[in-house]
C-alpha cells in the first residue's frame, strides 16, 4: 500500500475479567486499513472480531483492558480524552451494528436521530440538517424520506432500519466506517441490497471500510483484503483474490469448506471441521486450531505459530504446516 | 390449488398438506400467514421449504403439528387428518412428528438434566420403566455423538450451540418417530458446527428411516440436504420441484432472485449489483393477484388481477406464475 495507512492496529490484545478468570478475546493483533479501501475480518462468533471493532472504537465494555495501540489518522486512539474521542466517533469513526433494531433510539423518530447527529457534529443549523437528513435518507435508497422522518425505527422494515443506519453513520462523511455484520439479522434478498449499498457509498466517498461478518462469501466480492480471526488472533491476512486463490491456513480452508456449494448436488456430505473453538478463558499452549487441525503434529501443540509472509509480504499466515499446493481449494 | 395432481414421487405420500390456511388476528387486523398451500412430503425424502422472514414457513411446520390450528385445509398423515384430531389421539399421533427449532439454547429447559430432558417425551409417551428410559436416552445420545455417561447429569448452560442442537435432536430420535420438521434448526450455528450439524441430520436420517421437512431461509443449506425444495413467498407456494432442477432452472422469478442472491464465496464472480428491487409487502395487506408482482421484473396487468396456480411446467416441478422463467413442456 502506497498511502500511509488511516488507521493500524498495533499489537492490540483486549482482556476482560470473567468469573471464570481472564478472557483473552484479542491477541496481539495486527491491521492496516488504508483510505478507500475495504478490509474483511472474518471469524466465527467468539473469535474476537467483535472486540476488535470496539477495541478501534473505543468502545469496550469498562471492565476490559486493552493493550497495544490504536492510530486512527495520526493519533493514537487508545490514549485520546474522551471528548476527542466522542468528537472523532460519529465524525470521522462511524459504526453499523447487526442489528438495526438496538442502535436506534426507539422512542425518537428517524428524523430526530439523524438531525441530531448532524447538528452534533456538523454544526447545522435546523433547517440545512434536516434538508441533509431527506438527502442521505434518499441516498440510502428510503422511499420517501421526508414522510420517513416523522416515523419510528419500529415503523419500519429490519431492512429499511438498517439502511437508516448506515444513512446515520454516512451522515458526517466519515473516514472510516465498520461494519460489524451489517446484514446477518436481514434476509437474503435484502442482505443483497445492503452490501451493495455499502459498497457504493463506500467507493463514492473514498471511505475506508470494516466489513465484519462470519461469512467468507460475503467478504469475497466486496473487500480488498481479508483477515481471518480464530480465537482472538489473525491466523491468515491476504488480498482477497490472492487468499481466494491460495488458501494457507488449514482454517481458513475448512472453514470455506464447510460452506454448502450451490452446485454440488443434494446430499453431498459437508466437510465438516470436527470439535469446536477453545474456550477463551482456557489458552491454549500451542496453535489454536491445532485440536480440531489434520496436519496438526507435534510442534503445532507445543509453540503458538506466529504470522509469517507468503508468495507476497500481502498475503500473511500463522501456521507450521500450511496448505501450499493452489489446487482444489473451493472443491 | 389441484388437489388432484401429485407432487412428489411415486407412492402414497406420507404427509400431505392440503389447502391449508392459517391467519393470525393481531390488534383488528389479520395476518395471511398461510394462504392454501398445498404440498406433499414422500416416505423417506426430504422436503426443504425456503423463503425469507415472515413468509410463513414455520406457521406452516406448526400448522402440521397441529400447534396452530388452521382456518381450512387439511393435514394428512399416513392418511389421517390431523386438524380433525383433538386431545389424546393428536398427542399419541405426534409421538410419530417431532419438531427441532432453530434455537438450541433456548428449547432446552436450563433447569433440567439433560438426561432428563431428552427423557420427558418417554415420560409423556407412557414409558414407565426408568431403566427402560435411561436406556434409550443413552443409545440416541450415543447416535448424535455424545457421549451418554458424560452429558445425562449436566445442564444446558454446559453446552455449546451445536451440542445443545445435538442434544435437541437426541430429544426429536428418542421415540423413534417416521417424520421430522426441522425449523431453521442450524440458523443460529456457526459455520464449522453448521456441517456438522446438517451431516448429523443425514445421518440420523438412513439411520432411522426419517422423512424430514426442512425448513430454512438459506437456499444452499436447503439444497444439501432436499431432495424436493418448495420456495414460499408471502404465504404461497411459489414453486415446488426436485432440488437439482429448481436450482438450475428455476421456474419462478422469486427462485430465481432467491438464488442469485446467495453470496458466492469466489472473489472472481462479482455480486450481481442489487438484483432484488424493494422488500417484501406486510402479510397484513398482501398484494392482490400473485404476490411477488410487487418486486417481480415480469410482472403485468394479468399478474394484479389474476392469482396464478401451481402448473407442472418441467417433470415434477411445479410453479406458480404466470411468466415463468421455463416454458411449459
Amino acid at each position: 500500500m502506497s498511502e500511509p495507512a488511516l488507521l493500524s492496529v498495533e499489537n492490540v490484545s483486549v482482556d476482560l475479567p470473567t468469573p471464570r478468570g481472564n478472557l483473552r478475546a484479542v491477541d496481539h493483533v495486527d491491521l492496516k486499513v488504508g483510505a478507500g479501501r475495504t478490509l474483511g475480518i472474518v471469524g466465527e462468533s467468539g473469535c474476537g472480531k467483535t472486540m476488535l471493532s470496539r477495541a478501534v472504537l473505543q468502545l469496550l465494555p469498562k471492565k476490559a483492558k486493552l493493550s497495544g495501540r490504536v492510530m486512527f489518522d495520526g493519533q493514537d486512539l487508545v490514549r485520546l480524552d474522551p471528548e476527542r474521542l466522542r468528537k472523532l466517533r460519529g465524525r470521522s469513526l462511524a459504526v453499523v451494528f447487526q442489528d438495526p433494531m438496538t442502535s436506534l433510539n426507539p422512542v425518537l423518530t428517524i428524523g430526530t436521530q439523524l438531525i441530531e447527529t448532524l447538528q452534533e457534529h456538523l454544526e447545522l443549523d435546523g433547517h440545512a440538517a434536516k434538508k441533509r437528513s431527506v438527502e442521505l435518507l434518499a441516498a440510502v435508497g428510503i422511499p420517501a424520506p421526508e414522510q420517513r422522518l416523522t416515523q419510528y425505527p419500529h415503523q419500519l422494515s429490519g431492512g429499511m432500519r438498517q439502511r437508516v443506519a448506515i444513512a446515520i453513520a454516512l451522515s458526517c462523511e466519515p473516514k472510516l466506517l465498520i461494519a460489524d455484520e451489517p446484514t446477518t439479522a436481514l434476509d437474503v434478498t435484502i442482505q443483497a441490497q445492503i452490501l451493495d449499498l455499502l459498497a457504493r457509498e463506500q467507493r463514492r466517498r473514498h471511505m475506508a471500510m470494516i466489513l465484519i461478518t462470519h461469512d467468507l462469501g460475503v467478504v469475497a466480492g466486496r473487500t480488498n483484503e481479508v483477515a481471518v480471526m480464530y480465537a482472538g488472533r489473525v491466523v491468515e491476512r491476504a488480498p482477497t483474490s490472492a487468499l481466494f486463490r491460495n488458501m494457507h491456513m488449514p482454517y481458513t480452508q475448512a472453514l470455506l469448506a464447510a460452506i454448502p456449494k450451490i452446485d454440488a448436488a443434494p446430499h453431498t456430505p459437508l466437510s465438516a471441521i470436527s470439535g469446536r473453538p477453545p474456550d477463551p478463558t482456557r489458552p491454549i499452549q500451542g496453535c489454536s486450531f491445532s485440536p480440531r487441525c489434520r496436519f496438526a503434529a507435534g510442534l503445532c501443540h507445543r509453540e503458538k505459530p506466529v504470522l509469517t509472509a507468503a508468495e507476497s509480504a500481502a498475503h500473511q499466515f500463522a501456521c507450521f504446516h500450511p496448505i501450499l499446493a493452489a489446487a482444489g481449494v473451493t472443491a | 390449488m389441484m388437489p388432484g395432481v401429485q407432487q412428489s414421487p411415486a407412492g402414497a405420500p406420507l404427509l400431505k398438506v392440503e389447502n391449508l390456511v392459517v391467519e393470525y388476528a393481531v390488534g383488528g387486523r389479520t395476518i395471511h400467514a398461510v394462504s392454501g398451500v398445498s404440498l406433499e412430503v414422500a416416505r423417506g425424502e426430504t422436503l426443504g421449504l425456503v423463503g425469507e422472514s415472515g413468509c410463513g414457513k414455520s406457521t406452516l411446520g406448526r400448522a402440521v403439528l397441529q400447534l396452530r390450528r388452521a382456518q381450512s385445509g387439511r393435514v394428512l398423515f399416513d392418511g389421517e387428518d390431523l386438524t380433525a384430531m383433538h386431545g389424546d389421539t393428536l398427542r399419541k399421533m405426534r409421538q410419530r412428528v417431532q419438531l427441532i427449532f432453530q434455537d438450541p439454547i433456548a428449547s432446552l429447559n436450563p433447569r433440567r438434566r439433560i438426561g432428563d430432558i431428552v427423557a420427558e417425551p418417554l415420560v409423556i409417551s407412557g414409558v414407565k420403566d426408568p431403566g427402560k428410559r435411561k436406556e434409550l436416552v443413552c443409545e440416541v445420545l450415543s447416535a448424535v455423538g455424545l457421549d451418554p455417561e458424560l452429558v445425562i447429569e449436566r445442564l444446558p448452560h454446559e453446552f455449546s450451540g451445536g451440542q445443545c442442537q445435538r442434544i435437541c435432536i437426541a430429544r426429536a430420535l428418542v421415540l423413534n418417530p417416521e417424520f421430522i420438521i426441522c425449523d431453521e434448526p442450524v440458523s443460529a450455528l456457526d459455520v464449522s458446527i453448521r456441517a456438522q450439524i446438517l451431516n448429523l441430520l443425514e445421518d440420523m436420517k438412513a439411520r432411522f428411516g426419517l422423512t424430514l421437512l426442512f425448513i430454512a431461509h438459506d437456499l444452499a443449506v436447503v439444497k444439501a440436504v432436499s431432495d424436493r425444495v418448495a420456495v414460499m413467498y408471502l404465504g404461497r407456494l411459489c414453486e415446488v420441484g426436485p432440488s437439482e432442477q429448481v436450482f438450475a432452472h428455476p421456474a419462478h422469478p422469486y427462485t430465481a432472485l432467491l438464488i442469485e442472491a446467495i453470496p458466492v464465496p469466489d472473489p472472481e464472480v462479482r455480486p450481481a449489483e442489487s438484483v432484488a428491487v424493494g422488500e417484501p409487502p406486510s402479510p397484513m395487506s398482501p398484494p392482490s393477484g400473485c404476490r411477488f408482482r410487487t418486486r417481480c421484473p415480469r410482472a403485468d396487468q394479468r399478474c394484479s388481477d389474476e392469482v396464478p396456480e401451481l402448473r407442472e411446467l418441467a417433470p415434477m416441478q411445479f410453479a406458480a406464475c404466470h411468466h415463468p422463467l421455463i416454458a411449459a413442456s
